[in-house]
This record gives structure tokens, C-alpha cells and sequence, in this order.
């Protein structure tokens, strides 16, 4: 049966954020990459975030922010999911993730110590998640 | 002359109508009191000899029924996350016309098991987990139904991948089980139908004589379903339509009765211009049923549920106090008579009973200021545009202002968010037809919806 063996992301773009396009074409690549992928579109609570996680048995939290409040939106994301007994759940972070033009290395620092797994600077390549998912996944 | 005999067994009384077919009219009415303790034919051939008795000598050609007698169709749901799963199983178990007792999330405890138990319910139901999805939950759920005292139904329509091991747990506690597709088999995703023809089917072939009414189903030209189904048909014929007569579009009804207050919207309920839907989309065709809503039997709980909004602050606290006492001691009383001086205060619990189910009902909308401007959240349905509202049940039809109490389904600037109807037209069902004609609906389309139209006048 399709999605027994695939492993499920949870995506979409957190908080009030309405950038539509980045999302989509996430929703595309991984689907075309075999993931089963559960896309819940813009303007999404942390709450939808972890409740279709739950749902879904998902393996992923992939969050996508264009606006710069990401840092603010995905803090507690880690122990909404532990809350919910997900409790290794990978969480991925993509996008503008945070205000202006700052060290990356330094903003990177700050979203793995939120408990984030991944967190990746604007440009990167969908298929650089895919090899750490790989990665992640086989831990 | 051709003529239908539509019964109705409710919990107190057998109602019963006669419609002549060839005119498209009511012709007579009757009513006797449930005898489903004893011999539920007894009270039916009472009513029909009221029938009799107005129409002489009469030939009659068909007997249709539905019922709500013994409790209603008592049904426990079940699901994984609340407003998820969990609200699937609980909008299909009300759709198919039962009475939704309780609905439960995440893994049941023993404290939930004995509350089933408690409860005693005709069907429970199993959700949880996407396909693909959680399956843990089933699982662990089966399990605890299984260990669950009572004699019941399962029926099991949560992730596929979990389903045949479910119904093998459950068998092995004694259960009988019907496996159904997923309420949810995709995220956001309802699929409500398949539960919904199951739990009919489950009402028609075993529920019925389990409830004591196989003597009057052998008397019947078609199968007796639930009350609450058949106003749902007949709320969706006069909303869509039927080849030949045209419907009324989209539509809510109120049906408040004595132990719950059950609530029907036929419309897609999509968003007006760009707000964004949050969580499930829900069906064109909707029911809801409260239980803690209510004019005898729950009562007492409309009342906390009042209290807690601070509501009924106009009357006497002493004679609400002998009304709420009145009515627990006599489920049948009517604020007439010696009873008159109550009238105000019935009227007044009837008001709050449609607000507040109204307000389980309906969608909210949220403003949301985002860094590009102001946006719109929308979760449930939008019910702004629906332009009929249709009234039903005895505390509406016959109260002395049914007006002022339905009223409290349109929208209103008190509750800025919710997206109830903004003009729309009052209907009242004054004859209480609407299960009658969805019961005549499975004959004459047409001809039920005829008579819908005539009989349901405007209020102004």
C-alpha cells in the first residue's frame, strides 16, 4: 500500500506568512523525490504543524518562512512536538528565517538550540535537505 | 386518492401524519404517547385511529416511519487529534442522524471506558490516523473498546493500513464490527459518506428491533430510519432541489426539541473574498447535535451553559428556579395555563438554546496584521450569505414570539466573528413536517417539496 514505507514530511510556511510560491514548488520536489508529503499550505499555526504530524505519523517537520519573524515563530515548535509525544520528530527550517542581513552561522547557532535539527539559509537548494534527510533519517 | 401514512416515533410521542398524494396536501394529524416499554403498536394504532377517525373510511396506500424512540441512535465517537479525526467521526456519526453522546481524542482511559459503559451507546465509533498515517492509536483504542462492558457496535473507519488488525482485537473481545473506509484518509480531507451509509444500514437491519420497534417495521412499505436522517434528507431536498421543482438554495434549519437541539446548514460555506480556510473544510451538507442543548430533559444543563455567559439576569431567580423544577418533574409540561407566568422565561431558554448551538455550528473568521497587511482566517463554514432560516420543534413552533428566538441564528454585532446568516428569511415549520417530508421524499421528491413550501411560512 502507497505511504507504508515512504517517509512522511509535514510541510508548509509558518505564522502569517502568505508566501505561496517556495511552497509549492517544496510540495513538488520532495513528492518527485518519493516522500510522502503532507502540505498544509501558508499561515500555519505551530498547532497545525503538530497536530498533522500526529495525524500522519510524520517522520519531518519542514517549516518554511519568507518574512523574517521565523525565529519568533518557531520557538517552542520542540516542545509542542515533545508535548505531543513526537518525540524525535526531525524539524527542518528554510527561508528568510530571520531579520536583515545577518551571520548565518551565528542565526544557525540560535535554531538548533530551539531543538530544530536543520536550519538553512535563503537560496539553498531543495536537494540539500534531501541528502540530509538521508542522512538524518538513517541515525 | 392516493395516501401516505407518516409516522414519526419519537421518545414521547408517536407522531403521525396523512398527506394526500394526488393533491399534495396534509390531511391529517395524530399523535399518542410512545409505548416502546410495552408494545410500541399499541400507541401507533392509537394515533392511527386519530388519523381514522378525521378521514372516515380511507384507503391507505403507504406506511413510511422513522424514529427516535429508546434513547435515539446513541452514538460514541472517536479519534486522534480533537479537531481532526476526532471532529470527522463526530460530523459523520451526526450526519447519518444519530445522536452523538460524546466524542473522544488521543488514547481513551479507563475513566472514558467506564463512561461508555455508562453511556450504553448503540454504535461507537473508531477513527484515528490518516491512511498511511498513525496507527498506533487504533490500535490501543480497539483494545480498550474491546475491554469496554456493553453490548454495542464498532464500527472502525480510521487508517486502513491499522483497520483489519483493529477488527480482529475487537472480535476478539465480543464486538461485532463493521470496517469502514477512513473519515479521513487524507489530511484535511473528509470522506464521511461511507460511515454514514454503514451506520444507516447498522440502524436499519439490527438497531431497530433492538429497540423493540421490528413488530411496527414489519408493518412498513420501506425501512424505518432515524428521525434526525430524515430531516436531514428533507433539509437538503428543499435547499437542492428536485427535478421538476426548484429548491430554496442555501439553507439552516433548527429542529429544538426537549433533549437536544439539532442544527442542519446546506451550503459550501467557502470563504467570501480571501480569507484563508484553517483546518478541515466541512461538508456542504452539515449537522451538528448537542446534547447539553435542550427545553426538558436538558434543561438543567442549558441553564449552566447560560449561567456561564452570564444570561436570564431580566427574570426572577426564584421562578427560574421553580421552571427548571417544573420541568425536570414533568418533561411534558407546556408554559400554559397554570404555567402561563413562565412563558417569558421558556421563551427565553429557547433563545439562548439557538445561540448557543448556532455558535457550535457556524464558522469564525480571525483578522490576522501581518508585515503585508491585514489578512483573514476562517475556520468551519461561512454561513453569512444563507438566506433561509427554517424553525422546527415544539418550544419554536409554539412559542409566542418563535421570531425573537430564532433570531439568535443570525448574525449579530455582539459576536463580531461568527459567521452566522446576515439577512436572511425566518421560516417556521408550523405543522413540524420536516421528518414527515423526508420521509414522503423517498417516495415524491416533488410532492414533499411542494408541501415544504406551502406549509413553511414567513415570519416578519
Amino acid at each position: 500500500m502507497e505511504g507504508q514505507d515512504k517517509v512522511t514530511l509535514v510541510i508548509g510556511v509558518i505564522g502569517a506568512d502568505v508566501h505561496a510560491v517556495g511552497n509549492k514548488i517544496l510540495n513538488y520536489t520532495f513528492t518527485k523525490a518519493g516522500f510522502n508529503v503532507v502540505n498544509l499550505g501558508v499561515m500555519v499555526s505551530q498547532t497545525e504543524f503538530v497536530e498533522a504530524a500526529v495525524e500522519a505519523d510524520a517522520d519531518v517537520i519542514m517549516v518554511s518562512s519568507l518574512y523574517g519573524h521565523g525565529e519568533i515563530d518557531v520557538k517552542g515548535l520542540r516542545e509542542k512536538c515533545d508535548e505531543a509525544g513526537l518525540n524525535n520528530i526531525l524539524l527542518y527550517v528554510g527561508g528568510n528565517i530571520v531579520v536583515g542581513k545577518q551571520n548565518f552561522e551565528e542565526v544557525e547557532k540560535r535554531f538548533l538550540a530551539m531543538g530544530i535539527n536543520r536550519a538553512y539559509p535563503p537560496g539553498t537548494d531543495p536537494q540539500t535537505a534531501i541528502k540530509h534527510l538521508a542522512e538524518d533519517l538513517k541515525k | 386518492m392516493s395516501i401516505y401514512i407518516l409516522t414519526d416515533f419519537g421518545s414521547t410521542y408517536t407522531k403521525m401524519m396523512a398527506v394526500d398524494v394526488d393533491k399534495g396536501e396534509i390531511i391529517a394529524f395524530s399523535k399518542s404517547f410512545t409505548t416502546i416499554e410495552t408494545d410500541v403498536t399499541e400507541g401507533y394504532n392509537n394515533a392511527l385511529a386519530g388519523i381514522k377517525s378525521q378521514l372516515g373510511d380511507f384507503v391507505p396506500a403507504v406506511f413510511l416511519a422513522c424514529s427516535s424512540a429508546a434513547g435515539g441512535l446513541k452514538i460514541v465517537s472517536s479519534g486522534l487529534v480533537p479537531d481532526l479525526t476526532a471532529k470527522a467521526s463526530r460530523l459523520a456519526a451526526a450526519s447519518a442522524g444519530g445522536k452523538v453522546v460524546k466524542t473522544y481524542s488521543y488514547e481513551l482511559t479507563e475513566f472514558e471506558m467506564e463512561e461508555i459503559t455508562a453511556i450504553n451507546p448503540d454504535i461507537v465509533l473508531l477513527s484515528g490516523g490518516i491512511d498511511g498515517g498513525n496507527k498506533k492509536v487504533l490500535l490501543q483504542n480497539a483494545e480498550t473498546i474491546a475491554k469496554t462492558e456493553g453490548d454495542f457496535f464498532v464500527i472502525v473507519a480510521g487508517n486502513r493500513s491499522g483497520a483489519m488488525e483493529a477488527r480482529k482485537i475487537l472480535e476478539g473481545g465480543g464486538k461485532r464490527v463493521i470496517v469502514c473506509e477512513n473519515v479521513m484518509p487524507t489530511f484535511g480531507k473528509l470522506n464521511i459518506d461511507p460511515t454514514k451509509v454503514a451506520i444507516r444500514d447498522l440502524f436499519i437491519e439490527n438497531i431497530v428491533s433492538a429497540k423493540g420497534l421490528d413488530k411496527v417495521a414489519g408493518m412498513m412499505d420501506m425501512e424505518i430510519i432515524p428521525t434526525p436522517l430524515a430531516v436531514y434528507e428533507a433539509c437538503e431536498l428543499l435547499s437542492k432541489g428536485c427535478e421538476g421543482e426548484k429548491g430554496l438554495g442555501e439553507l439552516m434549519a433548527y429542529d429544538l426539541g426537549g433533549a437536544t437541539c439539532d442544527v442542519y446548514s446546506m451550503a459550501d460555506g467557502l470563504p467570501k473574498s480571501g480569507a484563508f480556510i484553517s483546518g478541515i473544510q466541512e461538508p456542504f451538507a452539515k449537522r451538528t447535535v448537542e446534547g447539553d442543548i435542550g427545553m426538558r430533559y436538558s434543561l438543567h444543563a442549558l441553564y449552566d451553559l447560560i449561567c456561564e455567559e452570564g444570561g436570564l439576569g431580566d427574570f426572577d431567580q426564584g421562578d427560574v428556579a421553580d421552571w427548571l423544577d417544573i420541568c425536570k418533574s414533568n418533561p411534558d409540561v407546556l408554559p400554559q395555563g397554570e404555567y402561563s407566568k413562565y412563558a417569558q422565561i421558556d421563551s427565553s431558554f429557547a433563545g439562548w438554546a439557538i445561540r448557543l448551538s448556532a455558535a457550535r455550528h457556524v464558522g469564525y473568521v480571525e483578522r490576522i496584521f501581518t508585515p503585508s497587511g491585514e489578512v483573514f482566517s476562517q475556520e468551519g463554514k461561512d454561513l453569512t450569505r444563507v438566506e433561509y432560516i427554517i424553525g422546527s420543534g415544539g418550544a419554536v413552533i409554539n412559542a409566542p414570539d418563535p421570531k425573537m428566538i430564532l433570531q439568535e441564528a443570525s448574525y449579530s454585532p455582539r459576536d463580531l466573528n461568527a459567521l452566522k446568516p446576515q439577512n436572511p428569511k425566518i421560516l417556521l415549520d408550523k405543522e413540524n413536517a420536516l421528518a414527515a417530508m423526508g420521509l414522503l421524499a423517498r417516495r415524491h421528491p416533488d410532492i414533499a417539496l411542494r408541501i415544504m413550501k406551502n406549509s413553511f411560512t414567513e415570519i416578519e
